[in-house]
């Protein structure tokens, strides 16, 4: 069968098509989704992709039947994948909670909406809480923050990696600016940049007669003792954190001589950039951190250059979602934090730069 | 009398049983053994053991977890149908089997049962309808009859207040598309639950569409009923409100 993406190719188009172009290059078997904004035109493209290269779509009756099919796609051994956004994110918890008990290689794609509620379709960075911690479980997911159309390419290709190698669940936070703009991209097949698709394996169905030739596999997510539970999150815990070094992401910029250090992630690190240079030019020693992973956090990587500045700025598109993330990783950095919240709206460079001066003014 | 004579009175347990898990987890008179029992031996007469994913659902029926010698999830509450849906989508020469109560399958998994006939899902779901929420302590359910006593309804099941019992079967035959198998079974009839079962899932193996048996279960620990009593409700009242028989596919005329 022919690929998807024979060479590489320079294309303009919106995030929700890079997203479903990506899931086709990463070989994706099987989409599961269910209609929200602004996550729709994964499917819109999917579906018309999709049977191109002979893969299948399901839609389902709701966000609990998209999260819990894609958890029996990924079950028979497929590469699948769903996407949602907002409300239907809160829905999907149920299945990604049942992913992180039973270590299900489930990828997701989170094009996040205002919140609290029903709110807006059109952008926020409210959703990192509920990617990292949702549902009644410790947060044994990889969250990967993308801020352009490039890496939302790059990160969804990625994520079936990340989810096949580690069996843990991945998301992959985009958001409706991303989702919706179209910018340019670079699309090309992983192959031929040397990155292999880890293969699937099936977790149920296995070759062989259960109680012949082997075991029947019965997978568990129900206990009934607190001795008998504890071990199961000691062992998942000892998992997860036997894989951050290898999943923990960051990116730094300007940060080596900085003195205000801004952390943004997602989209928000274009204006964060932006506003370093400008500062920059005026003389002001800023500098930017990015946890590309909001979960696990390059803690490691940020406590260094969190101590050194003068002071930090978070920018975020929410109420301390993140901030809270990053003052428990940096934890005993004493560098005083201040704060530029915008719940559901866009964050400008002037913002960011007027903020930052004011701190470099001692305002 | 002699040894082996004993033995011989034992019950042959279903080849496809895992019997290193025997004797199963349920209550004293329920009626789930012997539902999975059939399933058990229709599995053994198909020969489908190795192709055979059972998905439980949350409730007495995820106690059937380990029952069998086959491959198999736990899910959530409500979620053992899109679990097998999914699978099926992925892997269609899989057999899925979807386990659940009636809670399970009519209150907070009703829009995926709904959806998955609509869409004529080609797997099976069974469902054992003991007219209470058993695992958790005897919760009015939507199959309880009128005027039922349970924990939730103390004064009995009020038609005006709480409604009338959940028609499974009917409504599935209603809105499934051709090809579906619905029927209710009871485990007071035994051969004839049996052989129902048996049509569900070769309903499925042929690919034919969605297929579902409603098996009328016994529950004496949660009915407080002693065995006489336990076969008169299941016998002649739930009897009177469910009525037992093939509602599409099988024999009836479509």
């Amino acid at each position: 069968m022919k690929k998807p993406i024979e060479k590489e190719t320079r294309a303009y188009m919106t995030g929700n098509e890079v997203v479903a172009w990506a899931a086709l290059a990463a070989q994706a078997d099987i989409m599961y989704g269910y209609p929200i904004t602004p996550q729709n035109e994964i499917m819109h493209y999917w579906t018309r992709l999709a049977p191109q290269f002979e893969r299948e779509f399901l839609q389902t009756e709701d966000e609990a039947s998209a999260g819990f099919t894609t958890l029996g796609g990924v079950m028979a051994g497929r590469r699948s994948f769903t996407g949602t956004s907002g409300p239907g994110h809160m829905i999907m918890q149920e299945a990604m909670c049942m992913a992180e008990m039973m270590r299900l290689p489930l990828v997701s794609i989170i094009q996040q909406r205002g919140g609290p509620s029903t709110a807006t379709v059109i952008y926020s960075q409210q959703e990192s809480t509920l990617a990292c911690y949702g549902g009644n479980g410790e947060g044994f997911r990889v969250v990967y923050s993308t801020c352009n159309h490039q890496e939302l390419f790059d990160y969804t290709i990625k994520a079936f990696n990340t989810a096949w190698k580690h069996f843990f669940p991945v998301f992959v936070l985009g958001d409706g600016y991303q989702a919706k703009m179209r910018e340019p991209v670079t699309l090309y097949d992983p192959e031929a940049r040397g990155v292999q698709m880890i293969p699937t394996k099936p977790l149920l169905g296995l070759p062989g007669t259960p109680g012949v030739d082997r075991d029947p596999a019965q997978l568990r997510n129900t206990y009934n003792t607190e001795e008998e539970l504890f071990a199961v999150v000691e062992d998942l815990r000892k998992a997860y954190e036997e894989i951050v070094p290898q999943v923990a992401e960051y990116q730094t910029y300007d940060c080596d001589d900085c003195e205000y250090l801004i952390i943004a992630h997602g989209v928000v690190t274009r204006t964060a950039q932006e506003a370093v240079k400008n500062l920059r030019a005026k003389g002001i020693k800023a500098g930017h951190f990015r946890p590309v992973t909001l979960r696990p956090l390059a803690a490691d990587a940020l406590l260094p250059i969190a101590c050194r500045a003068k002071k930090i700025l978070v920018a975020e598109s929410a109420l301390g979602q993140v901030k809270r993330m990053i003052t428990d990783g940096i934890y005993g950095c004493t560098t005083p934090i201040e704060t530029l919240y915008k719940p559901g709206e866009g964050i400008y460079t002037e913002e960011i730069e007027a903020k930052v001066l004011a701190m470099a003014k001692g305002e | 009398m002699s040894e082996s004579k004993v033995v011989k009175a034992v019950p042959k347990m279903p080849q496809s049983w895992r019997q290193e898990t025997k004797a199963h987890k349920f209550c004293p008179g329920c009626g789930h053994g012997m539902i999975l029992k059939a399933l058990g031996e229709v599995v053994d007469e198909l020969g489908i053991q190795d192709r055979l994913v059972f998905v439980c659902d949350i409730g007495c029926s995820l106690l059937a977890w380990d029952l069998f010698n086959a491959d198999g999830v736990q899910t959530h509450h409500g979620r053992a149908t899109p679990v097998a849906t999914g699978l099926k989508r992925a892997n269609p020469d899989l057999i899925c089997i979807a386990y659940m109560g009636d809670g399970g399958g009519y209150a907070i998994g009703a829009q995926h049962l709904v959806n998955a006939c609509v869409r004529n899902e080609r797997i099976t779901v069974l469902l054992a309808n003991n007219t209470n929420y058993a695992m958790t302590g005897g919760q009015m359910a939507p199959t309880s009859l009128i005027g039922q006593k349970t924990e939730t309804s103390p004064y009995g099941r009020d038609l005006a207040k709480q409604g009338s019992p959940m028609k499974g079967p009917e409504m599935v035959a209603a809105i499934t598309g051709p090809g579906a198998y619905s029927a209710r079974a009871t485990v007071a009839k035994y051969k004839q639950m049996k052989s129902y079962i048996k049509k569900a899932v070769l309903n499925q193996m042929e690919g034919r569409g969605f297929s579902f048996v409603e098996c009328l279960s016994a529950c004496p620990t949660n009915w407080k009923t002693n065995a006489k009593q336990t076969w008169a409700f299941l016998e002649e009242q739930m009897g009177a409100e469910f009525p037992v028989g093939e509602k599409k596919g099988g024999d009836c005329n479509e």
